[in-house]
């Protein structure tokens, strides 16, 4: 399956509709154990994305991700718009110049952004974070391509791992970001970052070419 | 709650409108992206110091920009970081020719973005030096936390590290200056009341009349533990008591390192303070709790520390670190040496802090 640039368009925008959906619901799990504004500001930043993306239509996939980066690098604020830039900012530097990727590709940019996030965050899995969406995800990708399924239902899988790791991080006391200084506390909270996650990666899934 | 404002969307920048009007030609309010420098900046042959962080905390930081402190300060939205390249701007307009020293306290998203803007500085070739302030002690450990948050110490290091820049202080003094700061400094903080933040509208916690809340950071955060009130001779013995017995505290933390243009792990170490250490107390108000109220603090704070032989050389009293309308106080000790008693002493000519001019 060939991935033209339209494919990444729209895993833009439809990662804005998403999140703009889920506002209410970022920013109330955030209530719990954070400053109650990631749904805010992450609206605020894939808002400032939609802008964008009609002076995009030109450019290649790794313009398109790298310019969706810098916006929310300069448009969130917090932790969650350094992590989220740098997770569109590196995957898009993987894919510099190109304007049609195959699944391969798909999976490396994945995996460039993934470990950008975890780079700049330092939290490891089951520190109650973004990451224990991002990474059980990327390697359900990797494992399904392997094996040889196809695209979709590989990204199918995928988005099923983020949301299994998004439930785990229920139970888990943190230890990364403001939501650690609650300790204890922490549990019994979904965290608001693995949430955003699941959004993003299913806005993917859901941007894949029918054919 | 009622608040003195015309729209909660225009706080910061309403705000940095009027302190711009009051200290035109000592100060520059630059907007979009939004810093706040010196009005004669980039001083040229001066290592410059930038800082930054939410806003919320009036006068921290941009009431310390000026002559002998901050040459600039990036102010975020209501205790939401600055941006990268809010903080690149301000790098830029301030830079000498002698590098740049961001000062930056400890919160996860302080961090990243000060990171990402010192990597982009970097890569315009401005050399930087990058030093965190983590001094809460109401954080007991760093292996299953984000590690102790930045508070009143970040003050004193500005301050000191601001007259040490004046005096010609290069890159890599100044930077070891702030970390020596940084390992000598220990603060708490107790609440009161909690804060409302004007976009929110509702307190942040609730607490009931007859409680307080130990162990409090900056953002109106939930602290260490909820605690019947008590008298203010108490509640700074228990304060004080907390930062004279913190044990010696270690922890890992990220620093640029400039001679390899990347990041380097180093390890820290604050010793724990010891009798016959001359100190700089800091009694601080969050915000709501009036100037009063922190002489009764220092009454007693003044009183242990001479009792159990810690004399206190210098002081700073009041509101300089706050939580928009909290009530509450934080105490601030560092231990300090003739070096830094020079610096604390030297003219600083800013807003919030003055003397010596």
């Amino acid at each position: 399956m060939i991935l033209a640039r339209q494919v990444f368009l729209d895993w833009l925008q439809n990662a804005a509709r998403l999140l703009e959906q889920n506002k209410d619901y970022l920013t109330d799990l955030d209530a719990a154990i954070g400053d109650a504004d990631h749904g805010t500001n992450m609206d605020r930043g894939f808002r400032k994305i939609l802008q964008q993306l009609p002076s995009l239509k030109e450019k290649d996939v790794g313009a398109i991700l790298k310019t969706a980066g810098m916006t929310l690098i300069s448009n969130v604020g917090g932790a969650a718009g350094p992590l989220y830039g740098t997770l569109f900012l590196r995957a898009g530097e993987a894919v510099e110049g190109r304007s049609e990727l195959d699944p391969g590709d798909l999976a490396l940019l994945l995996r460039k952004g993934v470990e950008g996030v975890m780079a700049r965050g330092r939290a490891p899995l089951g520190a109650k974070t973004m990451v224990d969406a991002l990474s059980p995800a990327l390697s359900a990708l990797e494992t399904a391509l392997q094996e040889g399924r196809d695209l979709e239902a590989a990204l199918h899988e995928t988005v099923e791992a983020a949301e299994k790791g998004m439930r785990a991080t229920i139970p888990m006391i943190a230890t990364k970001g403001r939501a650690s200084y609650l300790g204890p506390r922490s549990a019994g909270h979904q965290d608001p970052g693995a949430t955003s996650s699941v959004l993003i990666l299913k806005a993917l899934a859901e941007a894949l070419p029918h054919e | 709650m009622k608040k003195l404002i015309n729209s909660p969307d225009s706080v910061v920048a309403e705000s940095l409108e009027g302190m711009a009007a009051a200290y035109a030609g000592r100060i520059y309010c630059h907007f979009d992206p939004t810093f706040v420098c010196r009005a004669d900046a980039p001083v040229t042959g001066k290592v410059a110091i930038v800082s930054g962080g939410g806003s919320g905390h009036e006068p921290m930081h941009a009431g310390f920009v000026g002559r002998g402190m901050l040459d600039a300060a990036c102010p975020g939205q209501v205790f939401t970081s600055p941006t990268p390249d809010q903080i690149r701007e301000a790098m830029r307009a301030v830079h000498g020719g002698k590098g740049v020293l961001n000062i930056v306290k400890n919160y996860s998203g302080d961090v990243m973005n000060f990171e990402m803007a010192a990597e982009l500085a970097h890569a315009e070739g401005i050399p930087i030096a990058n030093i965190l302030i983590d001094d809460d002690t109401a954080v007991k450990d760093s292996l299953y936390t984000q590690g102790r948050r930045g508070v009143g110490t970040t003050v004193l290091a500005e301050k000191i590290c601001g007259a040490a820049a004046e005096r010609g202080y290069d890159l890599n003094r100044l930077a070891a200056l702030c970390r020596q700061v940084n390992l000598s400094g220990r603060s708490v903080g107790l609440a009161l009341t909690s804060c409302t933040v004007p976009a929110k509208g509702v307190p942040t916690f609730q607490l009931g009349e007859r409680e307080m809340e130990v162990g409090i950071g900056i953002h109106g955060e939930p602290g260490r533990e909820r605690m019947r009130l008590m008298t203010a001779d108490q509640i700074t013995e228990m304060l004080v008591g907390s930062i004279l017995e913190d044990p010696q505290y270690s922890r890992q933390v990220r620093e640029w390192d400039q001679a390899k243009g990347d990041w380097s792990e180093v390890e820290l170490i604050s010793p724990p303070f010891e009798k016959g250490d001359r100190l700089l107390a800091f009694v601080n108000s969050m915000g709501g709790t009036p100037l009063a109220e922190l002489f009764i603090v220092y009454r007693k704070l003044a009183e242990i520390c001479t009792r159990q032989g810690f004399p206190i050389v210098r002081n700073l009293i009041g509101p300089y670190m706050t939580s928009l309308e909290m009530q509450g106080v934080s105490i601030t000790l560092l231990r300090l040496d003739e070096e830094l008693i020079h610096l604390w002493d030297a003219p600083v000519n800013t807003p919030a802090l003055r003397w010596g001019v």
